[in-house]
């Protein structure tokens, strides 16, 4: 079995944000980029289920949609332990654009499962991943915080309200990944590194797509007023502001 | 220009979400002049049905016949079906676990622009855009919706809920959709039953390392309790074992909003404000006068959490008992 996860380059999530004096677009001067969070611990969890002897997993690619600088982040991907890398040469405009690239690549080979992050730290859409299974008429299943082979069955943990369910479902599918899918993000190893200078990074051409959505414009929140401060000793005077200014208790 | 909301159901009961989506949904209604639908999947009885009337729904779709169990083909072929039916041209669901799942699929299935995570009302019909949070918080971007048909998910605890005197007419719905092709098989259901959900409590009460161990929890399990509150914990908390990981807010982990959010002993890492800077009102605890938190919170205290934490559960017992 194959398995592709989606990765997404995005800013460092200590990057202070700014974007371009005309605020419509995001200004990426001095930013380091990043394997995004959560694709992180999609690649870590494909890793260790390839890693499984017991497990029926034979190659762990790693794709992403975005232009030449978006490569040393595969290269960071190849690092931990992909296999081979595909970049899809194309600026990523909205994620409706982006899933028709991913769902392109994933349909072009025999994956198993492909799995995506919960949300990209950039721009919060949480889109990719479902839309991606429903171009590509399969299942998906989100909020994944455990995913285990079973010889050929795939056994999913998924987080519901209050509690967990597990769920199996058939490859192929999408498994759209949350916090508990790995213990912590795998860190490349000297040895990682050089060895993926070697491994295959193809370069595909972008596929026909619309986008659905389009940021027009982008603003910093207003600041806020400052903190007020209360003495340590005075937690009187904190319980009468919550209730009396704040008016929250 | 109609409008559909999906109100999910938790064991058959609708909650204060669904409200929330409700007066949203109406507000939007409003704005491009149209009515408000909702579907109901599952069993829910007819009074609770009918109750979202209150909210400003004028009509609600009750798909009785479908099994609780989220099979994300089958939910978006149910929806797709009632919007075909009201002939909505915006869909709005919740920013949650259900909406994060349904929410892409819809907007493929419908050909229709996904704005994920809104926090207002549209800032123009035509063209439709709307403001959402980008960069987990740190700033906002207006979406324009390039297709005829919207999706729209709410974040959580981002409207007032606005209860009016209307009244809905409940129909059942059949929405011809094959149950037996769900995909995803349920083996198994855990849920702690009567615990208030982190991303639904008022108040939540939050420690960090600066409680210094897992055992000192007890105060802040009890000033949630005074408060009626959830408690919640930073990363490093949670990766301790300290506190179980479904307690952990930050970017990561939950994305809550609050009334009032309390950090105890949290320096306020960037990834930390991530899950919690959308909370009405945030107060901190902590001995270090320059930690970032200060920066972000509205009230705090310099000081040491585990002595602070009991003057403070005993004040407000005090004040309550006035």
């Amino acid at each position: 079995m194959r398995i592709l996860v989606c990765i997404s380059n995005v800013p460092d999530t200590t990057t202070k944000v700014k974007f371009s004096t005309d605020q419509k677009s995001f200004d990426d001067g001095g930013v380091q980029w990043i394997i995004n969070p959560w694709d992180e611990l999609a690649l870590t969890r494909a890793m260790e289920l390839k890693e499984d002897a017991s497990n029926p997993v034979s190659n762990v690619t790693v794709v992403t949609v975005g232009p030449a600088s978006a490569e040393p982040t595969l290269r960071k991907a190849l690092a931990i332990g992909a296999d081979d890398a595909i970049r899809v040469d194309a600026v990523s405009s909205d994620a409706y654009f982006v899933a028709a690239q991913l769902a392109a690549v994933a349909g072009s080979s025999d994956f198993g499962i492909i799995l995506c992050g919960i949300e990209s730290s950039d721009y919060n859409g949480s889109s990719v991943g479902g839309m991606i299974s429903e171009i590509m008429g399969i299942p998906s299943v989100s909020a994944v915080s455990g995913l285990k082979l079973e010889g050929e069955e795939v056994v999913i943990t998924r987080d519901i309200d209050g509690g967990k369910e597990e769920l199996s479902v058939p490859a192929l599918f999408v498994g759209v990944v949350q916090k508990g899918i790995a213990k912590e993000p795998r860190i490349a190893a000297m040895r990682g590194i050089m060895m993926a200078r070697k491994k295959p990074l193809r370069v595909v051409p972008a596929a026909d797509a619309e986008s659905y959505t389009s940021f027009k414009e982008f603003a910093m929140p207003e600041p806020k007023a400052p903190c007020k401060m209360v003495e340590a000793d005075n937690v009187k005077e904190l319980v009468n502001l919550l209730q009396n200014e704040a008016k929250v208790l | 220009m109609s409008v559909l909301v999906y109100t999910e159901n938790w064991d058959g009961k609708f909650k204060k979400l669904s409200y929330e989506l409700l007066s949203y949904a109406k507000s939007v209604a409003t704005l491009v002049g149209g009515d408000v639908n909702a579907l109901s999947i599952g069993q829910v009885d007819q009074d609770e049905l009918s109750s979202l009337g209150n909210y400003g729904a004028s009509l609600v779709l009750s798909a009785d016949g479908t099994p609780s169990g989220l099979d994300n083909q089958v939910y978006t072929a149910i929806i797709a079906a009632a919007m075909d039916k009201v002939g909505a041209r915006i869909l709005i669901m919740a920013h949650n676990n259900s909406g994060k799942a349904l929410a892409p699929r819809l907007s493929v299935r419908l050909k229709a622009g996904l704005a994920a995570g809104v926090t207002a009302v549209p800032e123009s019909v035509n063209p439709l855009v709307v403001s959402k949070k980008v960069f987990s918080g740190k700033a906002k971007g207006m979406v324009e919706i390039l297709t005829e048909k919207a999706v729209l998910t709410l974040s959580q605890n981002s409207f007032e809920i606005n209860e009016t005197a209307g009244t809905a007419s409940v129909e059942s719905f059949d929405s011809g959709v094959d149950l037996a092709a769900a995909a995803t098989t349920i083996k198994d259901v855990q849920k702690q039953e009567g615990k208030l959900l982190l991303t639904d409590a008022d108040v939540v009460i939050s420690g960090g390392r600066g409680m210094k161990s897992g055992d000192n929890w007890a105060p802040i399990e009890d000033l949630a309790t005074v408060l009626g509150g959830a408690t919640a914990c930073s990363r490093p908390v949670s990766d301790e074992g300290w506190r179980p990981h479904d307690e952990h807010t930050g970017q990561t982990g939950k994305i809550i909003a609050p009334n009032l959010y309390m950090a105890f002993g949290i320096s306020g890492a960037i990834q930390h404000l991530a899950g919690v800077s959308s909370s009405k009102c945030i107060v901190a605890v902590n001995t270090d006068k320059d930690a970032p938190i200060f920066e972000s919170a509205d009230y705090g205290i310099v000081g040491d959490a585990l002595k602070v934490l009991p003057e403070l559960i005993s004040e407000i017992k005090t004040v309550k008992a006035q």
